[in-house]
């Protein structure tokens, strides 16, 4: 597509600059360089997206706030203006309620709220804790080096949510296969759209077996919508599939990345692997979350009515995208927010999102990561990384922000 | 102080009842209920804390 003949007035001169941008290779848990500038500059900028299309990137932890709790912004890809964020997603559907606007939205997400609420998910602690026990003993069982995504952070969400939809262990290799590659860039879109298809067959085969024999699952309760006539077949596995999707990768690179920041930072280390304090294990897992933010290609939406955001109106029919990554970083809201400190409290990080959007799953990944971050480093307190950091991939291309690998001994 | 819940707005993220343990709960289904109306001194921090983090807006104080 061709650029805009006309620049925005509001960058003068200058065109706006492209986004996604770069990090900085010597700093890989921070933001790029460019979006700090640009946040230093102003709370709302335009940036060029790959399609040649200019929308507005709001850079500050209020107006991001702001932006994401009005409704008057759409997450419908399919509105005007919204910013999208590759070739591949377009026509590649629309994942459930988190790509629609309410009612529609907010009816389909409270048919999976449930087990996600807080005491549902404590209920599942022990599971989690068994789960992240075995793995540990079978790393301290095999080989030195071992890749830590491949050996512990990637199994572990995948266990808990196959736990929590139903889907029986066996089945769990094929989930772990298809999922990466439904999230890695360098795939092909035939090559995403294959992995996709073939979950979203094998989800739409256990709801229908749910549908004849209902067990105690969520995919069971998935399938009694069907039967209610509240949900079509298309649209129960949809859900799943976003249920699946939504929290594997995301608390897997949390949990690769966060080793990693954490052996970065060996005074912040030693402070977890030495305490007893479930508060300070809560506050650990907040301050990650802030300072890794792993959802680095910011939140997107479409604006359906005229708002006006910082003085600035934002026209219906423009694009807005809220990158919490730098948010998370507001001088504002949070003292020395480049420096990792896991006493401070953090609890207002964006990291999830914000607006009714915000992550369903956010309970259970933070049970998760306290589970993690307060037994790997207490069972194996001598953890080291077995490459040079500067020998460490970065998913810098990836929808996900992580490492592709992550070498330890111990 | 009086709490003020509007749970047709709740999207049930469950960051009121981290906030606020004592003041909020959620039913069967995700969504925030209210334990206690009136809140005294001890909790204002925490309920001001749940209407911080709440991502929908649901929560309010108000004077009496």
């Amino acid at each position: 597509m061709a650029a805009p003949l006309i620049s925005p007035a509001h960058d003068g001169a200058d065109a706006a600059p492209e986004f996604p941008m770069s990090r900085d290779s010597r700093c890989p848990f921070d933001p790029p360089p460019g979006l700090k500038e640009l946040q230093e500059q102003g709370p709302l900028k335009k940036v060029r997206l790959w399609d040649g299309s200019e929308p507005w990137l709001v850079t500050r932890y209020a107006e991001q706030r702001a932006v994401l709790g009005d409704h008057r912004v759409s997450a419908d890809t399919d509105q005007p203006g919204y910013p999208t964020k590759a070739t591949a997603e377009a026509g590649e559907g629309k994942l459930s309620f988190i790509m629609m606007d309410d009612p529609e939205h907010a009816r389909l997400r409270r048919m999976v709220t449930a087990p996600f609420a807080i005491k549902k998910v404590e209920a599942l602690r022990p599971a989690v804790q068994r789960i992240v026990d075995g793995l540990i003993d079978d790393m301290l069982a095999g080989p030195q080096p071992v890749d830590l995504v491949e050996a512990f952070a990637l199994p572990i969400p995948s266990l808990v949510i196959c736990e929590l939809l139903g889907v029986p262990y066996d089945d769990h290799a094929m989930f772990q296969e298809n999922t990466k590659t439904m999230v890695r860039t360098t795939a092909t879109p035939e090559e995403r759209g294959a992995a996709t298809r073939e979950i979203a067959g094998y989800l739409a085969a256990q709801i229908a077996k749910r549908l004849a024999e209902p067990q105690d699952d969520l995919l069971s309760s998935i399938a009694g919508r069907v039967t209610e006539g509240e949900l079509t077949d298309a649209q129960a596995t949809e859900m799943a599939l976003l249920l699946l999707i939504a929290g594997h990768e995301t608390t897997a690179n949390m949990i690769a990345l966060g080793t990693l920041a954490l052996l970065q930072h060996p005074d912040q280390l030693k402070l977890l692997r030495e305490t007893d304090d479930p508060k300070l294990v809560a506050s650990a897992v907040e301050e990650l979350l802030r300072y890794l933010h792993i959802t680095h290609l910011g939140r997107r939406r479409a604006v359906t009515e005229d708002i006006e955001i910082a003085g600035q109106v934002i026209k219906a029919g423009e694009g807005v995208i809220m990158v919490n990554e730098i948010g998370n970083r507001d001088p504002e809201v949070f003292e020395d927010p480049d420096r990792l400190d896991i006493t401070r409290d953090a609890r207002r990080h964006v990291a999830f999102g914000f607006g009714v959007h915000q992550c369903l799953g956010q309970p259970l990944a933070r049970m998760e990561l306290q589970v993690v971050y307060s037994t790997l480093y207490k069972r194996i307190p001598t953890l080291k990384l077995a490459c040079a950091l500067n020998d460490v991939k970065f998913k810098h291309d990836a929808f996900i922000y992580g490492v592709h690998e992550l070498p330890v001994s111990w | 102080m009086k709490v003020e819940l509007e749970a047709d707005k709740c999207v049930a993220s469950g960051q009121c009842v981290l906030a606020a343990m004592e003041v909020f709960d959620q039913d069967d289904d995700g969504i925030a209920i209210l334990l206690e109306e009136q809140v005294g001194d001890d909790q204002l921090d925490n309920v001001k804390e749940a209407i911080a983090v709440c991502p929908a807006a649901a929560i309010r104080l108000v004077e009496q």
